[in-house]
């Protein structure tokens, strides 16, 4: 079996070379995995705040539905439906390019993870910190705001580490609605000039160099927002 | 109602359609979950072990795994495996062949947690009476080990039966297809999806609330 990564260097059909079709695929990869890190941040997070609240029972429950409906689908499946089914029944969502869609499917999904781990991170506080809150006179709020997510969010830091790593990993299931990454790239690269392997050994080493860089950004951030004294509770990733 | 309608669905239509593609998912499952265990232990004892000519390769392997989404990896074994055996190969028989290898990365780390929960006394008690390494992680270690992760065990089985949705990247007959072709057929795609993720759910619900009762009843109270 003979090598031949020349073929990067080859004419797709189209003017640009299979190198360049990859990096604009890698650019796709990243830009569907960080934006749907951001929703899915932002929602896990009030999501699994709301399931931690002790004086509303409805919206916890309301919580464990969004996670229990969430979790129980396969990703594959959520974007299917977020793309073919959410435009017909909405009318609204029919002008609405793929690329949000499926942002919207991996956010929601990755959501519903990230709400089990903030709420195991704001169970793991003492319940001495919410009492103590209370008794100085802080709304629920505020004391979410300045005492419990504060440090909750530190503990989480780990396994939020290997949920995003998971969540880059994930936007490769959107090579099934057409959005051009690198997937996508990698199928269609091997179809039409049958160097499999080399264009499967680069997309590998660009999804586990951009992992790589994931977790490398989130030891930083690890590193910069260290409390010291506070000893965090080994919650190993869990995944 | 919302411009949907179901009426294609009957017993025939699920019979000829959903039918085999379910019977092919959850024996995907299945099969990937036993050998995904085994492997995995085995990747777990290897790494275990102390000697770095077992350890370097098992955490390469696993590693390496867990750094690449499963798509991929379904890409690759269905390129490399006719390759390497000479003739071609059906998508079904790569993807359990891809999901067993997959899996064991998954379990062995499991399988590792599990191995390292257990008390080193229970490690020194079994050479006191002079057992092997081996028998060591036959008889006393490996089972109590299996029994405290079976919970977690469990649960990646369901991720997993989540996870052979994807062998749509290969074209392979599984539960989603099934409904994808019941849809593409009747031209009602939209609804073939949303009973997809109907039975999806409610699979997979059942099967994590079996297990939080599980975790309940083979809690041991230390």
């Amino acid at each position: 079996m003979t090598w031949d990564w020349q073929v990067f260097l080859q004419d797709d059909g189209s003017g640009r070379n299979y190198l360049e079709w990859m990096l604009e695929a890698w650019r796709w990869t990243l830009a569907v995995a960080g934006a749907s890190w951001v929703v899915a941040v932002a929602v896990g997070a009030v999501v699994g705040t709301v399931r931690t609240l002790q004086d509303r029972p409805w919206l916890v429950q309301l919580a464990n539905a969004w996670v229990e409906f969430f979790r129980n689908i396969p990703l594959l499946v959520q974007i299917f439906l977020w793309y073919f089914v959410v435009p017909k029944i909405i009318p609204a969502f029919q002008q609405v390019p793929g690329f949000v869609l499926v942002v919207f499917g991996l956010g929601f999904f990755t959501s519903a993870r990230i709400a089990e781990q903030f709420r195991a991170g704001i169970q793991a506080l003492p319940r001495g910190q919410r009492y103590a809150a209370m008794a100085m006179g802080f709304t629920t709020w505020q004391s979410y705001r300045y005492v419990i997510l504060p440090m909750a969010f530190r503990i989480i830091l780990p396994p939020l580490t290997s949920e995003s790593m998971n969540l880059l990993k994930n936007s490769s299931v959107a090579f099934a609605v057409s959005i051009a990454e690198l997937t996508m790239f990698a199928m269609q690269a091997q179809e039409e000039t049958s160097r499999g392997i080399e264009i499967y050994l680069a997309v590998t080493a660009l999804y586990a160099a951009s992992a790589f860089a994931v977790n490398r950004v989130f030891a930083l951030i690890e590193k910069k927002m260290r409390i010291p004294g506070f000893i965090v509770a080994g919650t190993g990733g869990g995944h | 109602m919302l411009g949907l309608d179901f009426s294609f669905i009957n017993l025939d239509v699920l019979q000829k359609f959903v039918w085999g593609g379910l019977a092919f998912s959850v024996q995907l499952t299945v099969i990937a979950t036993l050998g995904g265990i085994f492997f995995g232990t085995l990747l777990a004892l290897m790494r275990l072990s102390g000697r770095s000519v077992l350890m370097a390769p098992a955490t390469f392997y696993v590693n390496g795994m867990r750094s690449i989404p499963l798509v991929m990896v379904i890409l690759w074994f269905y390129l490399l495996i006719p390759f390497v055996i000479g003739k071609p190969i059906g998508a079904e028989v790569s993807a359990i062949i891809t999901f067993i290898a997959f899996e064991a990365a998954y379990f062995s780390e499991i399988m590792r947690a599990g191995i390292q929960s257990i008390p080193r006394g229970q490690v020194f008690a079994g050479q006191a009476m002079g057992m092997t390494y081996a028998q060591n992680m036959r008889l006393i270690v490996l089972p109590q080990a299996f029994r405290n992760m079976l919970p977690v065990l469990l649960t990646q089985t369901i991720i997993l039966f989540q996870d052979t949705s994807l062998v749509y990247a290969i074209g392979a007959y599984d539960l989603l297809k099934g409904f994808t072709n019941a849809g593409k057929i009747y031209g009602r795609p939209e609804e073939a999806y949303l009973l997809a993720a109907a039975v999806y759910f409610v699979i997979c619900f059942a099967l994590s609330w079996g297990v939080k009762r599980l975790q309940a009843k083979i809690a041991i109270v230390r």
